[in-house]
Order: structure tokens, then C-alpha cells, then sequence
């Protein structure tokens, strides 16, 4: 088992595994070598297209989360031309598991915030499993505030299992940190733009999520409550997350198609992990285009629209 | 349904299987003290038991009937009904667990909206149905809360709400998140404009409903006891796999914490709340 790949994926992982062999194999043998890797590639190719063609909404849960998949600072990266991280919410520490900063897209200050995940184990400890708690979001929302008295637009990166549940978490006030922002973020005087770029996990993306566009990668997931925890609770037991994902709809085509998300942004062959520069070059272009469409709007029809849009939320019209 | 509700109820408030040794009808054993009371009598206390003050549920209607002047209460959006958009289906149909909470509430969904008085003062009252699906925030809760919210607005009268809820429905899926957006985004305005807005925090209130609008009010009021957080008990232990300190969540823990404001009993809830609005909105004493 190769731990870069998902269990749906190792039948590619197989077929690469095979291509790595011929490599090593081809320095000392000339023989028609190139011939059948490249026939190999194709075979990888095609299979991999079949098997993300028919995706199902589990399967793409589990992409959400790819332990290789690009996180927000890796898109902070390759996307911006300068980026100055800002730390702490003033009052109580620096949460790690939400980042923020002021950076450049293609000449244009804007404010960046986003989860942040960590690859290895250390780092994942550091920063909580992408969980922030109340002081991250209190942190996001004094990002917000500067942002808003700069005139930055401000782009967030959602990528959270949710807001931790901790004890410490709930003694310094998860909920209002939450809802402060919510109630916030819904008259900031400045354009906003959310990209779910990998889970969208409960009211813990939401509180960086109003906004006045909406974009989630191909293969990103955006719910109320965790497959896992939906399963456990209405068909007790944590096993049926494949068919709580189902039900819950949680990916960008069906959000789409029910009017919550405005855009879809394609990921590479394979998947965002696959290919981390094609992705976010992918995603600078849907950035610049949104926020110079933004950008035309009056402030005060901005904030206008933006509340039309909250208010228009499951009511059919 | 109840298996969630057990995850976020400690079986110290849970009282069914101890109530089958009482006669139904007029007769009440309190869950914490297990003082057997006289029902009519408990019902005039507003639920709250006279021997040991322990704060049981109350239903929307009965919280709302209570808390504004008789005569003076005129209902908001009731024509308002839940739709199953997504066809959602778990071991039950959505569409099936809505007339089942239907008929056993009688109400439409599990918030109610009202105009009304308080010791004369108008005001714009909201009260969550905790029997309808765990009083969890759906379209309609959120629209009837959107309602409330714009009559108080227009009007410019102050708006209370009495939040008991598990939290987003999770049968609307991105729908019921959403729904903390709209309500919390209503409640901005409210405050931009400077018509006072009071949360009432009564057990118990979490998730979805406890990080938008029971967390925003310019005053948050718990009920003794009441269970209030982001995260239910259970989830929390089962994270960071130590116990939880002792009267973890409960109001008394929160005005610890610094999370709300004051904590006031059910029957002085009135008279406390009005007088205070009074205060806020430059108004003489009564």
C-alpha cells in the first residue's frame, strides 16, 4: 500500500509503482523500454480519468482530505507575489491553525486568511489538525477589520475538519467567536471572497466564509456536520459516513446545482495533489477574475447584495 | 432521534424511565431532587421546581404565553412550513420525521415567532421548540427568526429570544449552516441600529444555534443549569480523552468563564428583562 494514494486510487498506484520500475530498470537496457513506459503512462492516464469520472461523494470526501493535497499556505506560495504572515489575536495567543496575512496578487494588496493544516505529525500537532480555536477566529476577524480600513479585498482559503472541541476551546467562548464574525463579516465595508480548498467542516468554515463570492475546488467538500459525525448520530454508527456524505450532498457540483456556490474551480488529472502548480495557477485565475468583478461594484450595493444573498438562504422563493 | 439528544442531555435531566412509577397526570417527580409535585402546581411555577429550584423544559408556546402580557400576542410567519428540498433520507425519511415532530409539538417547525408586550413595553419575542427534532435550525427557523428580527427593525422595538437547541438540522444539510449566516447577518443590522437585542440561553444550546444567534445578544441571560456550548459533552471527552471539570457548560460555568452576561431565574425573567430594556431604550421607569 502506498500511503500517497487512497484505497480507490492504488490500482494507479500499482501502474505507477510499475513505470518507477522501468525507469530504474531502462538505465541499463535499451531495449523498447521508452516505448512501454510511455505505453504504461496512457494506461495511468486513462484509468485514472475512468475512476474520477464516477466519483462518489465519499470517495471525493476522502480527496478533500489527501494528506498531499496543497494547503493554504502552499497556495499563499505559489499564488501571491509578497506575503507578510501577521500573528495573534492580541488578547490571548497565536492560534496556529489559522493563518493570515497581508500579500500581493499580481501587483494588488489584499488580505489572505485561511486554515492551515500540517503535513507531518509534528506539524499537524502545531497546527491542531487545521482547528482553530476562539482566538483564531478572533484573529481572523482583527485580519478582517484592518483589511476593511485599508480597502484590501479579502480572499480566505477554507480547509478545517471544524472549530476545535476542546475544553479550553469552550472556556474562552468557541460559540460567540464564531458568531461574532458571522455578524461581522456580514457588513465589512470591502469585497470578500471564500475558496473551499479542501473540507468545509461546519460553522468552523462558515466563521471565515461569509463572503461575497463563493468558489470550492472540484473535489473540495462543504457540510453542516462531518460524514463521520452525521452518520454516528442519525444512523449511530460512524461506519455509514459513505451514505451520510450521500445524503448531505456535500460536494461542489451538487452545492452548485442547489444555488449555494457560485463557482467551480476544475482540479488537475487525479485530483489537486496530483499536480500543485497547475492547481493553483487554476485558482489564481478564478481569484484575479472574481475580484476585478468585485471590484466594479459600489461599497454600499456590495454590503446590499451581500445580505440579499444571506437572506435568501433555503427560503423558496 | 434520541441517541443525539442523549449526547448532549446528561441523564440527570433525562426523567422517562423514572417517571413510569408515577401515576400519569397530575403527578411530577422533579428529575434532580425526584420530589414528587403536583403538576398544576409546577405548571404555575413555570416548570421550575419549588423545592430545589430546578429549571425543567418549557414548550415554545407555554415560554412565550408566559413571558408577555396576556392578550397582547400576535404570531410571526407561522404561515411559514418546512420542505424536504434535498429528499434527505437517513433510517428515516426527513419528510416523515417533519410530520411525526409535527404531530407530536403541534407546531409547524421548531421556532415561534410573536409580537406581543412585556409589562406594557412592545417588544418582538422568539422561542425555539426543543420537542420539535431537538430544537435544530432549519429554513424555517431561520426565516421566522429573519422576520422577527425585521419587524423589531422597522419598528424599532427590541427583540428576545429564548434559544433551546442541539443546533443546525442536519436533514438541510449546507441549507441549515447557512441559516447561522442569515440569522447572525439580521442580527447585525439590529445592532448598527441600535435596537437592543437579548438572548436568552435556556438548556440546553449548542452547535449551529449557539455560534450565530444565541451568542450575539447585547445581553446573554442563562437560565440556572442551562447546558450551553459549542461542542456537546460527549464529543469534547471523546477528543481530548480526560473528564470534564465539574458544572462544565452549565450557565454558572459560562458567567465564570466571562461568556455571558447574568444569570436570572425563569420567574423573574419579566420583570428583570423589561426593566432593563426600559433602561436601554432611554424609557421612564414603569
Amino acid at each position: 500500500m502506498n500511503p500517497n494514494y487512497l484505497d480507490f486510487e492504488q490500482p494507479i498506484a500499482d501502474l505507477e509503482a510499475k513505470i518507477e520500475e522501468l525507469r530504474l530498470v531502462g538505465d541499463d537496457n535499451e531495449l523498447n523500454i521508452e516505448e512501454e513506459i510511455s505505453k504504461l503512462q496512457a494506461k495511468s492516464r486513462t484509468l485514472t480519468k475512468s475512476l474520477f469520472s464516477d466519483l462518489s461523494e465519499w470517495q471525493i470526501s476522502q480527496i478533500a482530505r489527501h494528506p498531499q493535497r496543497p494547503y493554504t499556505l502552499d497556495y499563499v506560495d505559489m499564488i501571491f507575489d509578497e506575503f507578510e504572515e501577521i500573528h495573534g489575536d492580541r488578547h490571548f495567543s497565536d492560534d496556529r491553525a489559522l493563518i493570515g496575512g497581508i500579500a500581493r496578487l499580481e501587483g494588488r494588496p489584499v488580505m489572505v486568511i485561511g486554515h492551515q493544516k500540517g503535513r507531518e505529525v509534528k506539524e499537524k500537532v502545531r497546527r491542531n489538525f487545521g482547528m482553530p480555536r476562539p482566538e483564531g477566529y478572533r484573529k481572523a476577524l482583527r485580519l478582517m477589520e484592518m483589511a476593511e480600513r485599508f480597502k484590501m479585498p479579502i480572499l480566505t482559503f477554507i480547509d478545517t475538519p471544524g472549530a476545535y472541541p476542546g475544553i479550553d476551546a469552550e472556556e474562552r467562548g468557541q460559540s460567540e467567536a464564531i458568531a461574532f464574525n458571522l455578524a461581522a463579516m456580514s457588513r465589512l465595508n470591502t469585497p470578500i471572497v471564500a475558496t473551499v480548498v479542501g473540507e468545509g467542516g461546519s460553522g468552523g468554515a462558515l466563521a471565515i466564509g461569509v463572503c461575497d463570492e463563493l468558489m470550492m475546488l472540484q473535489y473540495s467538500t462543504y457540510s453542516v456536520i462531518s460524514p463521520e459525525g452525521c452518520a454516528s448520530i442519525l444512523w449511530k454508527s460512524a461506519d455509514r459516513a459513505p451514505d451520510a456524505a450521500k445524503a448531505m450532498g456535500l460536494t461542489s457540483d451538487r452545492l452548485h446545482a442547489q444555488g449555494l456556490v457560485d463557482q467551480i474551480i476544475d482540479e488537475p488529472l487525479g485530483g489537486a495533489h496530483r499536480d500543485h502548480a497547475l492547481m493553483a495557477a487554476n485558482l489564481k485565475k478564478h481569484l484575479m477574475e472574481t475580484l476585478e468583478r468585485l471590484s466594479d461594484i459600489e461599497p454600499d450595493e456590495l454590503i446590499e447584495r451581500r445580505y440579499q444573498r444571506l437572506m435568501s438562504y433555503g427560503i423558496s422563493q | 432521534m434520541s441517541n443525539w439528544l442523549d449526547k448532549i442531555v446528561p441523564s440527570l435531566v433525562r426523567s422517562e424511565k423514572k417517571r413510569t412509577n408515577i401515576p400519569e397526570g397530575l403527578w411530577e417527580k422533579c428529575p434532580k431532587c425526584e420530589s414528587v409535585l403536583y403538576r398544576p402546581e409546577l405548571e404555575k411555577n413555570l416548570n421550575v421546581c419549588p423545592k430545589c429550584d430546578h429549571h425543567m423544559r418549557l414548550t415554545a408556546r407555554v415560554r412565550l404565553n408566559a413571558f408577555l402580557d396576556e392578550g397582547t400576542l400576535r404570531e410571526i410567519g407561522a404561515e411559514i412550513e418546512p420542505v424536504d428540498h434535498l429528499k434527505f433520507r437517513d433510517t428515516k425519511k426527513y419528510k416523515d420525521r417533519l410530520v411525526a415532530a409535527q404531530k407530536a409539538t403541534g407546531e409547524k417547525d421548531a421556532l415561534i415567532a410573536m409580537r406581543g408586550e412585556v409589562k406594557g413595553l412592545p417588544v418582538v419575542a422568539v422561542a425555539f421548540e426543543f420537542r420539535f427534532m431537538g430544537g435544530s435550525m432549519g429554513a424555517v427557523v431561520g426565516e421566522r427568526f429573519v422576520r422577527a428580527a425585521n419587524i423589531a427593525l422597522e419598528e424599532g422595538v427590541p427583540m428576545i429570544c429564548f434559544a433551546a437547541s442541539g443546533g443546525a438540522r442536519m436533514q438541510e444539510a449546507l441549507f441549515s449552516l447557512m441559516q447561522m449566516a442569515k440569522t447572525s447577518a439580521a442580527l447585525e443590522r439590529l445592532k448598527q441600529a441600535g435596537v437592543p437585542y437579548i438572548s436568552v440561553l435556556t438548556d440546553p444550546v449548542y452547535g449551529g444555534v449557539s455560534a450565530s444567534l444565541a451568542m450575539l445578544g447585547d445581553l446573554n441571560i442563562g437560565e440556572p443549569g442551562a447546558l450551553v456550548g459549542f461542542a456537546g459533552p460527549r464529543v469534547i471527552e471523546q477528543t481530548v480523552r480526560e473528564k470534564l471539570p465539574e458544572g462544565f457548560q452549565r450557565s454558572e460555568f459560562l458567567l465564570e468563564h466571562g461568556q455571558i452576561d447574568m444569570i436570572i431565574s425563569r420567574g423573574d425573567l419579566r420583570d428583570r428583562i423589561s426593566s432593563v430594556l426600559r433602561m436601554m431604550q432611554g424609557l421612564p421607569v414603569a
